[in-house]
C-alpha cells in the first residue's frame, strides 16, 4: 500500500525521517535519523548499542514504541514488514538454503506478483550487474563469502526498495575478502539512488563505505557528522578509541585547558570555555626520568599499565596524571624498559593537541 | 501386544540410527563385562523374537497363506487407512507443531502437554476417549450424526481417526523440534522480500523443515500400520471394513498359528522396507 507515493504531499521531502523509540523495559532506543535519498548513512556504535534494534525497527520486524517513522512523506510506522518498501541485507546474508541464486533474487519480485519467468529475468539482470552472471544456478552454500554477500545484496535491491538496510555488511567476511568486497560495496551503494542505512561497530567499514555517520552508544545518537568530521573532532571515548585518538574533557582559557580530571594540557588553538582536547598516541613522547632539556609544555608523570603491538609500534596504556595511550617503536620501548609497571614520563608537543568546543 | 513394542523398537532403531553411524565406537573388546553382558542380553531380547519368527514362519504354505482374501483384504486397509491416517496428520499436524514452535500464547507448555499424551496413553485408553467424544452419543460425535449424518465409531473412517489420534503426536513432535532447530530469521528475512507470514511458511520454512516432516511423516505411518489398541476399541473387527493387519494377526492367532506368523511376516517386512526407506531419506537430506 504504501509503495505507491500517492499519499505523499507536495511538501513532503523524500527520504527517510524517523525517530525511533523502542523501548525494552531495561533498554531504551531512542534515535532520530533524518537521510536524504542517495545518502548512506551508517549506524556507527559498540556490541548491545541498540544498532540492529534500529535497523530492525526501520525494517518493521521490531515494533516501534514512540517516535515516528516516514519515507518519502509517507508514514511507515503501522505498515507491516511484507508491505514497506524497505530491502535488508542481513548480517548472515539469510539466502534460502534450499534456492538457488537466481531463485533466492527472484523471491521479492515474485512475492510482488510478478510472474516466475518475469522474475527469474529480472533476477538474472540484477546477479548480471553484481558480477554473479556465473553464479546464478549455484545454492548458497556453494557461494564464497563474498560472492554471498553480493547475491544478498541483490536479493534485497531485485525489490527495488525505498531504503536499504545493511547490518553489518561485511562482518562475516574474512579480512582479505572483507578489502575487496568493501571497495564493490562501496561502488554499488554509491549507484543506489534511495537512503541506505547500515549498521556497524567498524569504523573503517562506515568511514569507507557512508557519507554520514551517526554514533549510537546506549541507544542514543552521541554524534553525527562526516567521516573526516568525527575523526578529528570525537566527542566521546568510544569515538576517540575507534579513530585512535586520545580524548580529554575540560575548560579552556586560552591556551591552557584545565582538564575536569585536574591537570592542564597547553593546546595550538586559544579557546574559553568547555572544550575536547584531542592528539594521536603518536604525539606523545615518553621519557624514561623526568627531561630537562624538552621545549614540550605538557609532561605527565605516567604509569605502565598495558602493552601490546599496533602495526610495527608498541601501543602504551598509561595512567596517572592522566590516562593516555603512547604509540612507540619497539627499539624505544625496550631502551626505554617499559612493562607494566613502569613509571615513566609523558610529554606532549602544543602543536601537535587539537583543541575544539564541546 | 505385538504391536506397540514392535513399533517402539523400530522408533529407538531409527532415532540411533544415524547416530550411531557417526560415532563408530572402535569395536566391543575393550568394554567391560558388567556393560557387556547387559547389552549383548538386550540385543538378543530384541533379536530373539524376529529371529523366531522367521524359524517358525510356514515358508512351504506361505504362498497360498498370504494370497488368501481375508490376508489381503486386512493388508490393502492397513496400508490405505495408515496413509490416510498420515495425510490427516500432516494437514492438521504441521500446522499443530508451527504453533507449538513459533506462536507465544498462554497456556503453550499445557497444550504441548495434551498434544504429547496420546504417546504415552494407552491406546486402549485413547480408543474410549474417543467413543465417549466421536462415539453416537459422545459429546461431539451426537452432533455429528445429527448434522451431518456422520458415524465414525465401527468404520473404516473410525480406523483412519483412531490411527491418526495415536500417531499425529509422533509427527508433531518430529516437526516442531525441527522447527524449533530451524531460524526463524529466514523468515523474517522472507517477510522484508514481501513475503506474507504464510508464504514464509510455505515458500521458505516449509521446504527447510521438509526433512523432518518426511521423517515425522514415516513415524506416524509406522505407529498408524501398527495400531492396535485404539482401533479395535473405536473401530471394532470387521473384516474388509475395520479389520486391519494387527487385528487379523491377533484374530489368527486364536484359531490359525501359521497364518498369524505369516501375517507378522509381512508386518515385520513393512517395517523393514520403511527403516530403509527413511535412512535413504535422511542420507541424501544430510
Amino acid at each position: 500500500m504504501t509503495r505507491t507515493h500517492d499519499d505523499r504531499t507536495g511538501t513532503a521531502p523524500d527520504g527517510l525521517d524517523a525517530r525511533l523509540v523502542v523501548d525494552r523495559g531495561s533498554f531504551r532506543l531512542d534515535v532520530a535519523l533524518t537521510v536524504a535519498p542517495g545518502e548512506v548513512v551508517a549506524l556507527l556504535g559498540p556490541n548491545g548499542a541498540g544498532k540492529t534494534t534500529a535497523l530492525r525497527a526501520l525494517a518493521g520486524l521490531t515494533p516501534l514504541t514512540g517516535g515516528h517513522l516516514r519515507l518519502d512523506g509517507a508514514p511507515l510506522e503501522r505498515t507491516p514488514p511484507e508491505s514497506r518498501p524497505v530491502g535488508v541485507v542481513f548480517q548472515d546474508y539469510l539466502l534460502f538454503p534450499h534456492l538457488t541464486a537466481l531463485d533466492n533474487v527472484a523471491f521479492g519480485p515474485r512475492c510482488q506478483g510478478a510472474a516466475k519467468s518475469e522474475a527469474r529475468a529480472q533476477a538474472a539482470e540484477w546477479l548480471g550487474r553484481l558480477g554473479l552472471a556465473e553464479h546464478t544456478g549455484a545454492k548458497p552454500r556453494r557461494l564464497s563469502g563474498g560472492q554471498a554477500q553480493r547475491v544478498a545484496l541483490a536479493r534485497a535491491l531485485a525489490t527495488r526498495p525505498r531504503l536499504l538496510l545493511l547490518d553489518e555488511p561485511l562482518a562475516a567476511l574474512d579480512a582479505r575478502t572483507r578489502l575487496e568486497v568493501r571497495t564493490q560495496l562501496r561502488r554499488h551503494l554509491a549507484e543506489f539512488e534511495a537512503v541506505a542505512v547500515l549498521v556497524t561497530h567498524d569504523p573503517l567499514d562506515a568511514m569507507v563505505l557512508a557519507d554520514r555517520l551517526v554514533v549510537v552508544e546506549h541507544g542514543e545518537v552521541v554524534q553525527e557528522g562526516s567521516p573526516s568530521d568525527i575523526a578529528r573532532h570525537p566527542r566521546t571515548d568510544y569515538i576517540a578509541q575507534l579513530v585512535g585518538l586520545n580524548l580529554h574533557r575540560g575548560r579552556a582559557d586560552g591556551h591552557t585547558v584545565r582538564l575536569d580530571t585536574g591537570p592542564a594540557v597547553t593546546t595550538a588553538e586559544a579557546l574559553s570555555g568547555p572544550v575536547f582536547v584531542a592528539f594521536p598516541p603518536s604525539a606523545v613522547t615518553l621519557h624514561g626520568s623526568r627531561p630537562t632539556d624538552s621545549s614540550a609544555r605538557n609532561l605527565w608523570r605516567c604509569e605502565v599499565t598495558g602493552l601490546e603491538t599496533h602495526g610495527d609500534q608498541i601501543r602504551a596504556a598509561l595512567t596517572g596524571d592522566l590516562p593516555l595511550a603512547a604509540d612507540l617503536t619497539t627499539v624505544a620501548a625496550a631502551e626505554l624498559d617499559l612493562h607494566p609497571g613502569a613509571v615513566v614520563w609523558a610529554s606532549v608537543k602544543a602543536t601537535q593537541t587539537h583543541a575544539y568546543p564541546v | 501386544m505385538t504391536s506397540t513394542t514392535k513399533s517402539d523398537a523400530a522408533t529407538g532403531a531409527l532415532r540411533g540410527g544415524p547416530r550411531r553411524r557417526r560415532v563408530r565406537p572402535g569395536g566391543g573388546r575393550g568394554a567391560p563385562l558388567p556393560l557387556l553382558v547387559p547389552a549383548l542380553i538386550g540385543m538378543a531380547f530384541l533379536v530373539v523374537p524376529l529371529v523366531a519368527l522367521l524359524v517358525r514362519a510356514p515358508w512351504r504354505s506361505m504362498p497360498e497363506q498370504l494370497t488368501s482374501s481375508e490376508v489381503w483384504q486386512a493388508l490393502q486397509l492397513s496400508l490405505i487407512c495408515a496413509t490416510a491416517a498420515t495425510a490427516v496428520s500432516l494437514v492438521i499436524g504441521v500446522p499443530l507443531a508451527w504453533l507449538l514452535a513459533r506462536v507465544e500464547f498462554p497456556g503453550r507448555g499445557l497444550v504441548r502437554a495434551l498434544v504429547t499424551l496420546p504417546l504415552v496413553l494407552p491406546p486402549v485408553v485413547g480408543g474410549v476417549a474417543l467413543l465417549t467424544a466421536l462415539g453416537r452419543n459422545g459429546i461431539v460425535g451426537k452432533w455429528l450424526d445429527s448434522w451431518f449424518g456422520v458415524t465414525l465409531p465401527f468404520t473404516t473412517a473410525g480406523v483412519v481417526v483412531a490411527e491418526a489420534f495415536v500417531a499425529m503426536p509422533f509427527l508433531v513432535i518430529s516437526v516442531e523440534g525441527t522447527l524449533r532447530a530451524a531460524d526463524p530469521r529466514y523468515e523474517e528475512a522472507a517477510t522484508t522480500l514481501g513475503a506474507s507470514r504464510f508464504t514464509a511458511f510455505r515458500r521458505v520454512t516449509l521446504p527447510l523443515i521438509a526433512p523432518g516432516i518426511a521423517a515425522g511423516a514415516v513415524l506416524a505411518w509406522a505407529r498408524a500400520l501398527g495400531e492396535f489398541g485404539a482401533t479395535i476399541t473405536f473401530a471394532g473387527n470387521f473384516p474388509g471394513r475395520t479389520q486391519t493387519m494387527p487385528l487379523a494377526v491377533y484374530l489368527a492367532l486364536q484359531s490359525d498359528p501359521e497364518a498369524a506368523i505369516a501375517l507378522s511376516l509381512v508386518l515385520l517386512a513393512v517395517s523393514i522396507a520403511v527403516l530403509a526407506g527413511l535412512r535413504d531419506r535422511w542420507m541424501t537430506a544430510g
